[in-house]
């Protein structure tokens, strides 16, 4: 599905169909993050209003994303995770500078089906026994999850490999990003988890909070208890930090080099004012409006490099913080 | 006596147009030979790569299938399990449901009945498999938790099922020609020695076209074995070893597409399980096919 999308270029305007990708002058390419694609997609829609020039998505992932970015073949890349040491060289290799700038705050939703009476709350723990690979074909029934709970089978649903938000789901539980079980059902279309969710009574699944509130009557959110009492995700919760160590920033990469162009310039300016309004219609959560000031402030610097990452998915960045420190 | 002027004339007329438009239809036969070649190439190739990091005792001898993910098991089982349990209960539903439609038909259906039904259940075949996937998905399987509370929304019962009437054509159409092929004179002795219409047909003319009936059956299994959008739907992408048909499964087929659709790097270990798993699948109903060919044999009679 992501091969199939990647291909498919949105946003294009009437005139201009087959004028996907870079080499046209006055289009903006932009690839990425599935996770980031909703907020992205919004934004080029009202930026393609004002006429200001052309925007075209794809959606190969957060990796995918920053291998097309590195090779020069987009503006700009949707990253649901920092990027990564081995992207930091490749982008290195090939000599692209990159702009990094957080745009909204998502929560990892963990959530169950409704009639799931049981589980009042989840520790990190918890769902650390669930997920680790060690659970791996030991931890089959929720009785194993939590003494007195029912003798049910647990039925696990995540995200595929693929994804940012596995990596940082298991990076913040499990400790190793990119380690979990493997019996799990895991696929890379959301849609897919939330309906598997939603008929299964067993069902225990991840994904990202837009998600959830999309889906919000067929599905139950669990209190997630990362140390400070259980939690709930909300708007609330993961723009103050309280929902940890679920909630994390999402980004958008720019190539310097294509910053030097009005039209990328001119959408990245664009995408950084009208967030605020913009990431809190499509489900996410808007960073608060200081560290909007740092972002803007960033970009308007051209300052290069990652304050965030480097090193992949960082559990517990407050934006504000890192880049005030950065 | 043949005319040699006349026999010398045909042989003129074929060594111009004819002899080329032979030529052109060998290619076109051998084409389908080529392919099947390149296939099993490709297919033996990649495989081979597969099994040199991976031994053969782990493929068979283990009982989880996880390469994609940070402890890699590489058992074939639970797939197998998938493939075996759905196919198992879309033959449960087709086998009684086709050949009794196909004794129907031949049988017992006035010409008018049988020339409106028999189209109306070819129709069957004609739907595309993706309809049949997202029909066990949000249609059959929410129905069957009405009745079986405890069945998760993914399960192997609902697209086993959904294909079970996909393939039922298959075996009615088959199995209604051999039994159409059952000469007249077979029955009329039958009757001539006192058996009843029923007795005729359970104990003259199906044992007759028995060979025609296993032939459809297993051409039937293969179809369902090798299917691939209904059990990618509606059965879930969990690799469990199970008979339970009531909980999340996997089969082999399933396995290809999500892989196939994901952001797998090509050349990799993980990329190259597809290739294993697929020849392990050709090589599931390659046995069926020989089996069935075996059995065709065993079964032949005069008539079949």
């Amino acid at each position: 599905m992501r091969r199939a999308l990647a291909t498919f270029c949105l946003g294009v305007s009437l005139g201009s169909l087959g004028a996907c990708g870079p080499g046209t002058t006055d289009i903006v390419a932009v690839d990425g993050s599935s996770t980031v694609y909703p907020i992205t997609e919004a934004v080029a829609e009202e930026f393609q209003k004002g006429g200001r020039g052309r925007v075209t998505i794809g959606v190969s992932g957060t990796g995918g994303g920053f291998k097309k970015l590195c090779k020069g073949e987009v503006a700009l890349s949707g990253a649901s995770r920092p990027i990564r040491p081995s992207e930091v060289e490749l982008c290195k290799e090939a000599r692209i500078d990159y702009i990094e700038l957080p745009v909204a705050y998502d929560g990892i939703a963990v959530v169950v089906h409704p009639d799931n009476a049981w589980v009042d709350h989840l520790s990190v723990e918890e769902l650390r026994r669930m997920w680790e690979p060690a659970a791996q074909d030991r931890i089959k029934r929720w009785s194993d999850v939590r003494e007195g709970w029912p003798d049910t089978e647990l039925h696990l649903f995540g995200p595929g490999v693929d994804s940012g938000t596995y990596d940082y789901f298991t990076k913040a539980i499990v400790g190793q990003e990119h380690s979990s079980r493997g019996d799990f059902t895991s696929s890379e279309d959301d849609n897919v988890l939330v309906q598997g969710v939603s008929t299964d009574r067993g069902a225990l699944g991840f994904f990202g909070f837009a998600y959830y509130s999309e889906n919000a009557d067929k599905l139950r959110v669990v209190p997630v208890d990362g140390g400070a009492g259980p939690i709930l995700p909300s708007l609330q919760t993961v723009a103050d930090g309280s929902y940890q160590p679920l909630s994390r920033p999402i980004f958008i990469y720019v190539s310097r080099k294509e910053a030097e162009r009005g039209e990328v310039a001119a959408f990245v300016d664009f995408y950084l004012d009208s967030s605020a309004e913009l990431v809190a219609e499509v489900g996410y959560v808007p960073l608060p409006d200081p560290a909007y000031a740092l972002v803007r402030r960033r970009f308007a610097a051209k300052t290069t490099g990652s304050v965030f990452g480097g090193e992949g998915s960082k559990v517990g960045a407050s934006v504000e913080q890192t880049l005030a420190n950065g | 006596m043949v005319d040699p002027s006349r026999s010398s004339l045909i042989r003129a007329r074929t060594t111009t147009g004819e002899r080329l438009t032979e030529r052109l239809l060998l290619a076109c036969g051998l084409l389908s030979v080529l392919t099947t070649a390149a296939i099993v190439g490709v297919l033996l190739l990649e495989t081979l790569e597969f099994f040199s990091e991976v031994s053969l005792a782990q493929f068979f001898g283990d009982t989880q299938w996880t390469p994609l993910f940070a402890d890699k098991h590489f058992g074939i089982w639970p797939l197998v399990a998938g493939t075996l349990l759905t196919s198992a209960i879309a033959i449960a539903v087709a086998l009684p449901f086709g050949l009794l439609a196909a004794v129907y038909l031949a049988e017992f259906a006035r010409p008018g009945v049988r020339r409106v039904l028999k189209p109306t259940l070819e129709l069957l075949a004609g739907v595309p498999t993706i309809v049949y996937g997202y029909f066990a998905l949000v249609a059959l399987t929410p129905l069957l938790q009405r009745l079986i509370p405890e069945l998760a929304g993914f399960n192997a019962l609902s697209p086993g099922l959904a294909m079970g009437i996909m393939i039922i054509p298959m075996i009615s159409s088959l199995s209604e020609d051999a039994i159409h092929a059952v000469p007249r004179t077979l029955r009329e002795a039958a009757y001539a020695l006192g058996a009843s219409r029923l007795q005729t047909i359970f104990r003259i003319v199906l044992p007759t076209a028995m060979s025609g009936i296993a032939a459809s059956v297993v051409l039937a299994v293969s179809r369902a074995v090798g299917e691939t959008m209904i059990v990618a739907i509606a059965a879930g992408q969990q690799p469990r070893l199970t008979a339970d048909p009531r909980v999340p499964v996997e089969t082999m087929t399933a396995y290809i597409v999500q892989v196939g659709l994901g952001d797998t790097p090509t050349g990799t270990l993980e990329y190259r399980t597809i290739f294993a798993v697929g020849a392990a699948l050709f090589l599931m109903t390659f046995v069926i096919n020989l089996a069935s060919q075996r059995l065709a044999r065993r079964f032949r009679g005069a008539y079949g």
